[in-house]
């Protein structure tokens, strides 16, 4: 008889799973559990530790105006950044889909904008759209001072928008090309028999069979416009000018670590978070109850 | 309404070609089976018709007009596909509409018309399912009710019933050809079964490797089939073909004993041929009867109605269908006989058919 060494399964799975549950734990339910602590406490003026303070610290940003512009700033920047990563990428992929059949290279290419890191994307975009050098500074030659995000708030939510949907739009650009190829020719074909255009095979055939990556895409995009964009901001605009950019993440960050309001910051992290699992049960649902054909 | 001409067409996918020339003129009302085996370039043709497919040269008229750079729809022509090719997100009746829809035909008229096509196909009680609650067959009528409903002029089949189990096919065999009867529009059927095809066809062309090898009604193709690849591919058991030379007195010889007389000067003495027999045209004998071909039974395959007795001759495998039951087992010697009414004799370098006349098919040519 041969002797082995035997563990029961359990043992042997959760030492397996052993690496990874300590970086969940180290990395998110230990700074989300510091983050609930110091949302419902306050630190006492003098000293002597956190005292419970129930749900004042959220009553309080409720009540702040500047807190309100923040959520008011980050719609803007969601539903703008959304429209334009999700427009452009799938005005792309259609003319992409209809020119190649499997070709791969493409896919490549418009993945590399997601790999960039916010802050060098920020960097870059702060060239670009500089109003002295950059691009658009040729409107200021014809037009002086019609462009400088660093004066004017609509400019500079423009701007941040631009940046950010600049590396989205690569990955939708993916989701939809592929999802695009996978409709069956024979559709498409079928369609051009009923006498159906391009254009109106779209609208017709594609983008009703693109429901699903639509819904994926619109729940991807808009948490991460929640939460992806404050490499960028802070980059780019520091939340300025007079508050303009002030997205909920930078805001956090702000009062955080500039303000050193633990408490006010970890409460508007809880908001954020609350508000981001909320859209995606929504979405989630909503996806399962309307877009199964198959 | 809806004659086709197709003039010296080709295809080529970069160097690959694909399709070498096709000429066919097809009359208004016909119906057309396009038959061959896998890859021949049927589809390829239908599509080209269809304006699905670019013509890489030669020329399509459709009613006299040259449709090379028009769109598909402003060709006039329906298209039922092989998988069917239904919009899953649409319903029975919004599929079946959505030419009309697209050509702009008020609400109103629409649905009396995919009414009336429902009617047709007999999927009235199905109008508000989607494609994904319907089994094959009723998936198959909805891409029929969808081709019928614009009355189109010419009605374009890639292999629509390939996916359907075989009782079905034979009975949407006969609803096709009811439909055609009734409707009377042209039709270019493609498929690769050739039951399918000489059932249906009024005309029947056979294609094989980009090329047409045959235009003919059924009959024709069956009794007088113009090249050795018609020969082998049309007809069930496939015609028996060997190998062999002709000799002075008209005597095909196969082998040392094997020989098989054929009609007075049909073939020079010394060309190389490939001889034909039809497993129905060909006798069961005693072994060793005079004139006979020496065969030993390899196995006997019932039929029901009658048997194909497989008989093997040092190699070559060899058919004969017989009406009566036997009593025939593997390892039987047999003799079989060929009468020369029934040979067809193909030349052994071109394939093409030998027929005593210069009969050589036009479309056999280059
Ligand atoms: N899009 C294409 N690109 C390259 N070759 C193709 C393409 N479509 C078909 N072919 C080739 O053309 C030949 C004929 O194809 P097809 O017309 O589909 O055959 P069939 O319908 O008779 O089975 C095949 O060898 C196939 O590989
Ligand atoms: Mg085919």
């Amino acid at each position: 008889m041969e002797k082995r060494v035997t563990f029961s399964s359990t043992t042997i799975g959760l030492l397996f799973a052993f690496p990874m549950l300590l970086l969940v734990f180290v990395f998110f339910y230990w700074p989300g559990g510091q983050a609930l602590f110091w949302a419902f406490t306050l630190e006492q003026p003098w000293g002597g530790g956190n005292k419970w303070v129930g749900f004042q610290n959220f009553a309080h940003l409720l009540k702040d105006p500047i807190y309100w512009n923040s959520i008011t700033r980050s719609l803007v920047f969601g539903a703008g950044s959304t429209a334009i990563a999700m427009g452009v990428a799938l005005v792309l992929a259609v003319l992409t889909d209809r020119e190649m059949k499997g070709h791969s290279a493409y896919r490549s290419i418009f993945v590399w904008p997601y790999a960039i890191a916010a802050p060098a994307l920020g960097l870059a975009f702060r060239f670009i759209l500089a109003p002295e050098a950059g691009l658009l500074s040729i409107l200021n030659r014809v037009w002086p001072d019609i462009w400088n995000p660093a004066l004017d708030g609509n400019d500079a939510m423009i701007a941040i928008i631009v940046a950010f949907s600049w590396k989205y739009i690569g990955y939708n650009f993916i989701f939809f090309l592929s999802a695009l190829q996978g409709i069956p020719r024979s559709l498409i074909e079928a369609a051009a028999m009923d006498g159906s255009g391009p254009l109106r095979r779209v609208f017709d055939i594609q983008l009703p069979l693109l429901t699903p990556t639509l819904f994926f895409l619109l729940v991807i995009n808009i948490t991460e416009s929640f939460q992806d964009s404050f490499g960028i901001v802070d980059i780019m605009t520091q939340g300025g000018p007079a508050r303009a950019t002030e997205l909920m993440v930078y805001k956090i960050y702000f009062d955080g670590f500039k303000g050193l309001d633990y408490s006010g910051a970890a409460a508007q992290s809880i908001i954020l978070m609350v508000l981001v699992i909320l859209l995606t049960i929504l979405q989630f649902r909503f996806i399962e109850r309307r877009i199964h054909y198959k | 309404m809806g004659s086709i001409a197709i003039r010296n067409v080709r295809k080529a996918y970069g160097k690959n070609a694909v399709v070498h020339g096709v000429d066919l003129e097809i009359a208004s009302g016909e119906f057309i089976v396009v038959l061959g085996p896998s890859g021949c370039g049927k589809s390829t043709l239908l599509r080209m018709i269809a304006g699905l497919e670019e013509i890489s040269s030669g020329e399509i008229a459709i009613d006299g007009r040259v449709v090379n750079k028009l769109e598909p729809r402003e060709r006039g022509c329906a298209m039922v596909f092989q998988n069917y090719a239904l919009y899953p997100h649409m319903s029975v009746g919004e599929n079946i509409g959505y030419a009309l829809k697209v050509a702009g035909v008020p609400k109103a008229e629409r649905l009396r018309r995919v009414a009336e096509t429902a009617k047709i196909v007999g999927l009235e009680a199905f109008l508000d399912r989607k494609p994904a609650a319907l089994s094959g067959g009723q998936r198959q009528r909805v891409a029929m009710g969808r081709a019928i409903v614009r009355e189109p002029g010419v009605f374009l089949f890639d292999e629509p019933l390939s996916n359907l189990d075989a009782k079905l096919r034979v009975a949407m065999r006969a609803e096709i050809r009811r439909l055609h009867r009734r409707l009377g529009a042209t039709s270019v059927f493609v498929t690769h079964d050739q039951i399918e095809a000489m059932t249906l066809a009024d005309r029947l062309i056979v294609m094989n490797g980009g090329r047409v090898e045959q235009v003919g009604t059924p009959a024709e193709v069956y009794n007088r089939p113009a090249t050795r690849f018609v020969a082998g591919f049309v007809g069930s058991p496939a015609m028996n073909l060997m190998e062999g030379v002709v000799d002075a007195h008209d005597v095909f010889i196969y082998d040392q004993t094997r020989r098989v007389a054929l009609p007075p000067s049909l073939a020079p003495a010394g060309a190389r041929v490939a001889l034909g027999v039809r497993a129905e045209a060909a006798r069961l004998v005693p072994a060793g009867t005079e004139g006979s071909l020496d065969a030993v039974v390899d196995f006997v395959e019932e039929l029901g109605a009658g048997r194909v007795v497989h008989t093997d001759l040092d190699g070559l495998s060899f058919a004969v269908a017989i009406a009566e039951t036997t009593t025939l087992k593997a390892g039987d010697a047999v003799g079989i006989r060929i009468a020369p009414q029934d040979v067809h004799l193909y030349s052994a370098e071109s394939g093409l058919r030998i027929d005593g006349k210069a009969a050589a098919p036009a479309m056999a040519a280059n």
